[in-house]
Formats: C-alpha cells, structure tokens, sequence
C-alpha cells in the first residue's frame, strides 16, 4: 500500500530528465574552492596555511562546537590562499582555495571496490567517525550527522527512516545512487541504527522511482530489520516531519524534532556516505550532483569534488545554453538562484537546474483574492496569505503567535498561487526577522 | 392623546435624569486623573507621530516629558529647538540644546561607479534581497536600491534617483526622525550632525572588503589606504574593518581628507567651489 502525509503538499511536474542517466565521475578541477561554512551550525575553523601542501582526504578545517563538522581537502595540491570569496549563501564566506596538482589520497581511505559488510565500530565509535569525516546530511539542510545520531538523554529513539523520496522535481541524485550504490546504502543503514541502538528501519520511496523501490526490496530480500516504503509522489514529502507523518502516521508537534515521536530521518545520500566513513574511513569530500535542464546538451548526474566551481559541472553537462536565464542550485522549489557561476559545490548541493530565460522570470504579482489555496497547499497547516501580509505591515510578534517559526520552506504556497504573490518571500522575511528579534532578546 | 405624550415624556424623562445621576456618580468614583499639561504638550507638538524621538507617537512622548525629571536626552527631531523651548517653557524647566542632525546616505555605487553582475528578479523590496544574497553587484555592503528608506520617510524627504539608483537625501524636508536608518537593512544611512548651510563631509562608502575586492566591485569605495586617517588633525576619522568613518561632531569641515582620498570615496556637499590649482599657481605667479 502507498502511503503519503495528510495536510497539503503540491504536484510540481517531475521533469526528472536524468533519471535514467549513470553516476558519471567528474575529474578534480585545476582549482577548488572550500567554505568553511558548508554546514548547519557554526563555521569549521581554518587548520590549514598558505602555501601548505595538502592530500586528498586531509582535514582542513576544524569542527568549532557541538553543532559543526569537519571539512577535508577534497583533492590534493596547494593552499593558494585562505580569502572571502561569494558563495551559495550570496555573501562572501571565508573559503580555502587550493591549487590542484594530481590526485595522491592519504593512505587511511579504502580505495578498493569491495563492499565491506561487517560492522566492526560500537555506536559511540560510530557516531565519532561521522563527527571526524564531517558527516552532515545531504538532502540539503546539511545538519551534522554525529549530533542527530546521539538521541538526546530522557529520550527514546525507536525507529530509523531513510530518506530516499527526492520530492524536489528534476533532481535524481539520490535516485540513482539507490540504484548504484543500494547495498552500500543498506549498509550505512544497518550502521546508523547501530549507533542509534534502534532495531527497525524504513527506507521511504516515492513511487515515481519504481526501480528503486525494486532494487532495494531485492538487495533486502525479506531482511527482517529494514523495510522499503512506496510514497504517492506529492511535495514536499522529502520533508522530514512530512515522511515521518507519511510512514509512522505520528505527527512532530510545533516546536519539537522527529526524536520527540521516536523517530530519525536521515537521508539516503547520507546513508552512503556514513557508509564510506565507517567502513572505508573515507570523509564526505565528494558528492553526487543532479546538473539537469532541458536545454543542456549533455544532463546528468556527476560525481563531483566538494569545492568545484558550478561552471565545471556545466561544461562537464555540455556547456552553458546561449538563452540561459537562471541557473538554480538544488531543486527549483526549494533552491537558490546562483548570482555567481564561480559559486563552488558545497556538502549540500544535490543539484543544478539550468532554466532558459524565457521560463525563469518571476510573473508579475497581483492582489489576493482570498482564494486560500496556499492554505490548502500548505503542508505545516499555516495560513501563508496571512503570514505575508503581517510581514508586510511588520508585525512580526503576531507572525510569532501564528507559527511562522514552523514554516519549513517548501514553497508550495508561492506555487500555487494564482496570483502569483511572493509568499515565501515574505514568510522568510518574516521568519528571518523573527528569529532575529527572539535572539536579541535571549541575548539580553 | 395628550396624556400618552405627557406619559412618555415623564417616564423617558425620569429614567433619563436616573441614569445621569448613577452616571454621575460613577465616574466621579473612577475618575482617572491626567495631567492636564500632557494635553497642552501633545498640542505643542508637530503631531507627525512618526516615532524620531524614540516614542510611539506624540502622546507617548507628552506623557513621558512629563514624567521625567530633566528634559536631557529628549528631543523632537520634526519640531527642533524651538518645539522644545516650547515644552521646557510648560513644564518649567530648562531647555537643553541638542545638535540638529539630517540624515546621510553612505553609498556612491551608482550604475556607472558599480558594475552590476547579476540581475535580481525577486521581491523589490532591500530587506527580501538583503536575506537572499549580496546584491546585483560584487559589493555585498552598498545600497540595494529598492528604496525600502524612500517607503519608511513620511515626509517625503528621500527619493530615488533614476539615473544613478542612489536615494537622495532633501535636506530641507529632512526631520531626522530615522526612520530610513532603521528601515535600511544595510545601515548604510546615518543621522549626522548638520551644519550650516548643509555643508557635509563624509565618508560615502560602507565597504567592509579588502581594497582590492572593495575596488573592483566599486569605483568609489572606501579601500582604508588611511590617507585620510593621517591628514585629519582634529581625530575625526577612525578606520575600522577596512573603513573609514568620519565621526560629524568632531569634524571641522577643514576639506584636507577630500583632496587626499584616492578613491572619491569622501566627498563635500554645498560647500563654495575651490580654487581650480592651476590659477592659484598663476596668483603666486603674478604676485612675484
């Protein structure tokens, strides 16, 4: 039986083009460019120097916290500089560049095809090996792994979902990794639960990816600690209160995270990496990237080196259109238009989307007709008509007592209406400035 | 029939006359006493209500002059001293002077001064564009241009400039109630002091990158080279995070750091023009 959450959610078209196209490895490019902030929490603090000869896998910028992650030279060369350079944020971060001079890996990494299947590490092992190869989760909130594997004290943890939806049209990063990489994904699970100490799990799939839904039911074969889902395609079902509502039936209440229900969603991405960590020691320095759009010549899906400039990755799909209006990074419901085509590839790009100008531009907006299908469409039971029009008028206190704070961002209130109003705009302004407040409050 | 009317007019009377009297005697006993000088200072007042002094509204502002014990630290930006020589007069107290200020936009990117690099499709509004990125441009500090201040002033006293896409500042319509300062989610716009005239300098830029970058994204910008830093006898300017910054009350308008920024990143206003250099030579030329 398909199973799918209850309130709201969209029908996007899918437009997954390079669903049926194999991983394809992209080779190091003459430069990378690393963020030290690439993560959910506080920046990596700078471990390397200027003029310092690094391997591919060595750490180059600590983790600052609790809430941080490791990150490691995807490639091996030379620290050109250490400078502020735009990235996917649109501000300037602090970033390392490296010159790229072959492609020598510290010895520590597994490089061979084998699949390692025993768990040899204890869950506490585990859970610092994630920490140490800067582990976050790659379905795009890029939260540190380690932190949401420890379930907090006077808390119970009893089942583990995997996250194989890919709800955002055009994308199949995660799609065809469940197809090439299933057992290693299968793996990663069997490892997370380990560390989470829980004895269930379920890999939840949209129905869409037919195959891979197949592909893993034949890798499990009846296994009886991991089970796969099939999900009725709606978005934003790769929400992690939403899949969790979609698979359990339990609702996450306002305020709380998954945990609260018994529940940790990780994604299946980050499944393979915990894989790669744990059994082959090998960190998340390289990520498989959806580039897709219809005017491509060449679309797929890359395996590309953490820090490649998203213009590598175009030519690597067949150039850069002449009509080019918008290049998106992520999915386009959720995604951010880049400003820069130097902008490198972060933890958390699962993908670009190539638009044409004549489909990119923003339709003009008109007044609201009180239709409430952003109401209908919402998936955290908000009112967006509402919302944006107390962020307009600036009361962000009323925003607070409405639940802005809940919103999660999908964006489907911005697409269905008829009117074409900015609500997510506004909701985020809202949102934004809330949080802001709430903090200078705190502070005080 | 004259007895009907007769009746209504007792009955309608006496309940009317019962119902004044429990009136009465009710809102003696929950009388809430207010100054009556409240009334007479919200009357002195501009009435813009449109919160430069730091309160919500003029009567808030009435009720708290009141109240205080000095009129230090309170000051009406619309009304100006003679506003507030009003209400020390009321009150009985003395008037304390405060420096007229107008509001100053620190930013000079212009079209031609400031290349753009992207194109911003979204909302037109700074502070969705400022949540999103850094901006049409390589500079991520300078002005968005959407004019969220020209929306905030409510006495029509900034508008955009179409050919550069700056907001300009009029100074006679300007109250200094910062309302744009606050509306700017970049602080590129500061209250300073105003002098005479509406002379002004200061520095136009609120660039925090290195000079190169600063540069390149920016004809104008401010690079920190210093120059200025070292010419200023009077300790106005501090340079911080690769900025300049031109404290109002300290400087003399003495014009020496103008000439010396390298960058035009400091500029006068509506100050006479200079001798052109070439003619103050052929002076000292005719004069020997």
């Amino acid at each position: 039986m398909l199973k799918t959450f209850t309130k709201g959610g969209v029908h996007p078209p899918e437009n997954k083009l390079t669903a049926g196209c194999s991983i394809e490895v992209l080779p190091p490019p003459e430069t990378v460019i690393i963020p030290v902030a690439q993560h959910l929490g506080s920046p990596a603090a700078v471990a390397v120097n200027k003029g310092d000869r690094v391997l591919t896998g060595q750490l180059i910028a600590r983790a600052t916290g609790y809430v941080s992650a490791n990150i490691h030279s995807p490639v091996s060369g030379t620290v050109s500089r250490i400078d502020t350079v735009t990235d996917i944020s649109g501000y300037k971060q602090t970033c390392i560049i490296i010159d790229v001079l072959g492609d020598e890996w510290i010895s520590d990494i597994d490089r061979s095809p084998d699949i390692v299947r025993e768990i040899m590490l204890t869950s506490e092992e585990i859970i610092q090996k994630c920490l140490d190869c800067g582990i976050v989760g790659l379905g795009g909130a890029t939260f540190p792994t380690h932190v949401k594997l420890k379930v907090p004290a006077g808390k119970k943890c009893n089942l583990l979902i995997i996250n194989g939806v890919e709800c955002e049209p055009w994308l199949t990063s995660d799609h065809r990794l469940m197809l090439e990489k299933g057992e290693e994904i299968i793996i990663g699970t069997r490892i997370m639960m380990k560390a989470l100490g829980v004895t269930k799990s379920i890999i939840g799939i949209e129905n869409n990816k037919p195959d891979a839904i197949k592909h893993l039911g034949k890798l499990l074969d009846g296994a009886g600690d991991i089970k796969v889902q099939g999900l009725k395609v709606k978005y934003p079902q790769g929400g992690e209160k939403q899949l969790i509502k979609a698979i359990t039936g339990r609702e996450v209440p306002s305020g709380k995270l998954p945990v609260d229900v018994g529940v940790v969603v990780q994604n299946a991405g980050t499944a393979f990496a915990v894989y790669e960590a744990v059994q082959k020691n090998k960190p998340l320095f390289e990520r498989v990237v959806t580039v897709t759009g219809r005017s491509l010549s060449k679309p797929g899906n890359f395996l590309v080196r953490i820090g490649t400039p998203v213009a590598r990755l175009i030519e690597g799909a067949g150039g850069l259109p002449g009509d080019t209006g918008k290049i998106i990074s992520g999915g386009p419901m959720m995604g951010k238009a880049l400003a820069n085509l130097q902008t490198p590839v972060v933890k958390g790009t699962s993908g670009i989307v190539v638009f044409p100008a004549a489909e990119s531009s923003r339709p003009q907006s008109a007044p609201c007709i009180r239709c409430t299908r952003c109401i209908s469409a919402c998936p955290m039971g908000l009112e967006p008509y509402l919302l944006m029009s107390l962020a307009e008028k600036g009361l962000f206190e009323r925003m607070k007592a409405e639940k802005v704070t809940d919103c999660i961002e999908c964006g489907s209130c911005s697409y269905i209406c008829p009117a074409h109003r900015p609500l997510l705009d506004y909701i985020r302004l809202g949102k934004t400035t809330l949080l802001k407040m709430m903090r200078e409050k705190s502070v005080k | 029939m004259s007895n009907t009317i007769l009746l209504t007019v007792v009955v309608l009377g006496s309940v009317g006359l019962a119902a004044a009297v429990i009136l009465y005697f009710i809102s003696q006993k929950f009388k809430v006493y207010e100054d009556p000088r409240i009334d007479i200072i919200q009357e002195a007042l501009p009435g813009a209500n449109c919160g430069g002094c730091g309160f919500t509204g003029c009567r808030n502002f009435a009720e708290a002059l009141v109240k205080a014990d000095s009129l230090n630290g309170f000051n009406c930006p619309v009304g100006g001293a003679t506003v507030m020589a009003d209400i020390a007069k009321i009150l009985g107290k003395e008037t304390v002077v405060t420096d007229p200020l107008v509001a100053v936009v620190r930013c000079q990117g212009s079209y031609e001064n400031r290349p753009r690099t992207s194109v911003y499709d979204g909302v037109k509004d700074c502070r969705i564009a400022h949540i999103l990125y850094g901006g049409e441009t390589d500079c991520h500090y300078g002005c968005l241009g959407y004019g969220d201040c020209v929306k905030a002033c409510k006495f029509d006293a900034i508008y955009m400039d179409e050919k550069t896409g700056l907001p300009v500042v009029i100074d006679e319509k300007c109250v200094a109630c910062g309302a744009c300062v606050k509306a700017c989610p970049r602080n590129i716009i500061e209250l300073r002091k105003k002098f005479k005239k509406d002379r002004k300098i200061y520095v136009s830029c609120v660039n925090c990158d290195r000079g190169g970058p600063a540069r390149k994204a920016c004809k104008v910008a401010c690079i920190a080279c210093n120059k200025c830093f070292n010419v200023c006898k009077f300790g106005a300017i501090t340079i911080k995070n690769n900025l300049a910054y031109i404290d109002s009350f300290k400087c003399t308008l003495c014009r020496k750091c103008v000439t010396e920024c390298p960058t035009n990143a400091i500029i006068e206003l509506n100050f006479p023009p200079r001798k052109a250099e070439e003619e103050t030579v052929k002076e000292i030329i005719t004069q020997q």
